[in-house]
């Protein structure tokens, strides 16, 4: 998407640390030039203090293209690089869709339902999926 | 200037023929009441059946006297469409084909045209040929016609038929506190499976369900079309955060998969419902005890 005035840069993406993990809460429409400066800030976030897991909530995105789906895969594999998981948290069913049907199933992206779950996927402390030692069943 | 004289020629005639449909409307609604298509029609009574000739004949003579013989959309038509559809319909109910329908509004002709050559024996030769032409076209028309509004009432009912399918067939049920699933009943289409992909999606949303079965029990054959909207579903419902299950594949349907070379291997797939409900439910920590005995089982 580009933006329709020349040089908007009004839309600055807030980084909040929370813990040992940032949350980014995208909103509305994202341009591909507020895309580029948030992957900058978070990488420049992870680097500069010691997260472990990074939570793109984007349940307030209705429209995506090609280019952000690129954005969040390079996040992640930016993140990963840099000792941090990334969990996309909160999908609309119409953007999940529109991914798929650009063929853009981000195999390597890790995914949460909501904000909360993707905290809980990444807490140290949590279980999320319980595996019981006595019955292991493989997916 | 030859032309011209056809043109009027053929008016004419078509006057012609609408004065004689006009003056001999009893005698031909009586022999048509005899025949195939109004007689198994109106089978309680021969005076609705005369009646309904009646109608026809009328209709006729408007749309001759008014010089379209040959127009299917001619204003005459448009009051005896509604009765020729129900009588088409109600021949089609009885099992007869579009072409015996067709025959049977043919074999109106004869008892017509024997009237009109009667009538015009002492008009010039070249005039009673001129009304037998515009008669068998009108006829022609009045063939159509019904064939028309046969076909569009039976397109009508095919389109809402489809519609309800769409409706229907697609229920997204919910089986525990964070499990959705959608039992899959009959061939899946490109239009069908749009469906199942969003009402499935948007029941992930509302039910915040963690885990979605697709169960394809229902699913007669599975070919690579199918199988990559099932691919597609479940791509989706994982970029959600939604983990997808599909169950109920049937063993000649894994055969066919295996043979067609889709590789389903990162998709969980069950044996049957309650097998993937099982895998959901041990996912999310949940076991089902059998009271009688004191060991939790996993199923």
């Amino acid at each position: 998407m580009s933006a329709p005035i020349a040089g908007s840069s009004g839309t600055q993406v807030p980084v909040l640390k929370l813990g040992t993990v940032l949350l980014v809460t995208l909103q509305g429409d994202l341009y591909d030039e507020a895309a580029e400066q948030l992957q900058r800030n978070i990488g420049e976030a992870i680097a500069a203090s010691s997260v472990t897991g990074v939570v793109i909530d984007i349940s307030g995105v209705e429209i995506v293209d090609s280019f952000l789906g690129r954005v969040f895969a390079e996040v992640a594999a930016h993140a990963k690089l840099l000792a941090a998981q990334t969990v996309v948290a909160g999908m609309r069913p119409a953007v999940a869709i529109t991914l798929v049907e650009l063929g853009l199933t981000l195999p390597g992206l890790r995914t949460a339902l909501n904000a909360e779950e993707a905290m809980r996927l990444l807490s140290p402390a949590s279980t999320p999926l319980h595996h019981s030692p006595a019955r292991q069943e493989s997916p | 200037m030859a032309d011209h004289q056809t043109a009027v020629h053929q008016e004419s005639s078509a006057q012609e023929v609408g004065d004689f449909l006009r003056r001999r409307r009893e005698q031909i609604a009586q022999r048509w009441a005899d025949e195939a298509l109004f007689r198994t029609v109106f089978t309680v009574s021969r005076d609705e059946a005369v009646e309904a000739g009646r109608a026809v004949v009328e209709a006729l003579a408007a749309v001759a006297v008014a010089g379209r013989v040959e127009d299917l959309g001619a204003a005459g038509f448009a009051t005896v469409r509604d009765q020729l559809g129900r009588m088409a319909a109600s021949r089609a109910r009885t099992g007869a084909t579009s072409a015996r329908i067709a025959d049977e509004v043919a074999a109106l002709r004869p008892a017509a045209s024997e009237l009109l050559s009667a009538d015009l024996a002492d008009s010039p030769r070249e005039l009673a040929e001129e009304c037998a032409v515009t008669l068998t076209a009108l006829l022609g028309t009045l063939r159509l016609v019904v064939l028309e509004t046969a076909l569009s009432a039976g397109q009508e009912l095919i389109d809402r038929q489809r519609l309800q399918l769409l409706e229907v067939a697609t229920p997204v049920i919910k089986l525990w506190t964070g499990v959705v699933a959608v039992p899959l009943i009959g061939t899946l289409d490109s239009a069908r499976s749009q469906v199942v992909m969003e009402s499935l999606l948007d029941a992930v949303v509302s039910q915040q369900a963690r885990f979605a079965i697709l169960d394809i029990t229902g699913v007669p054959t599975v070919d690579s079309l199918v199988a990559q909207h099932l691919m597609k579903t479940v791509a989706a419902a994982r970029l959600m955060g939604a983990e997808c299950i599909v169950s109920g594949i049937r063993p000649a349907i894994a055969q066919t998969i295996v043979h067609l070379g889709i590789d389903l291997g990162t998709v969980v797939t069950r044996a049957s419902l309650a097998d993937a409900l099982a895998y959901a439910l041990h996912r999310q920590g949940i076991a089902v005890v059998d009271q009688d005995r004191s060991g939790p089982s996993a199923r």
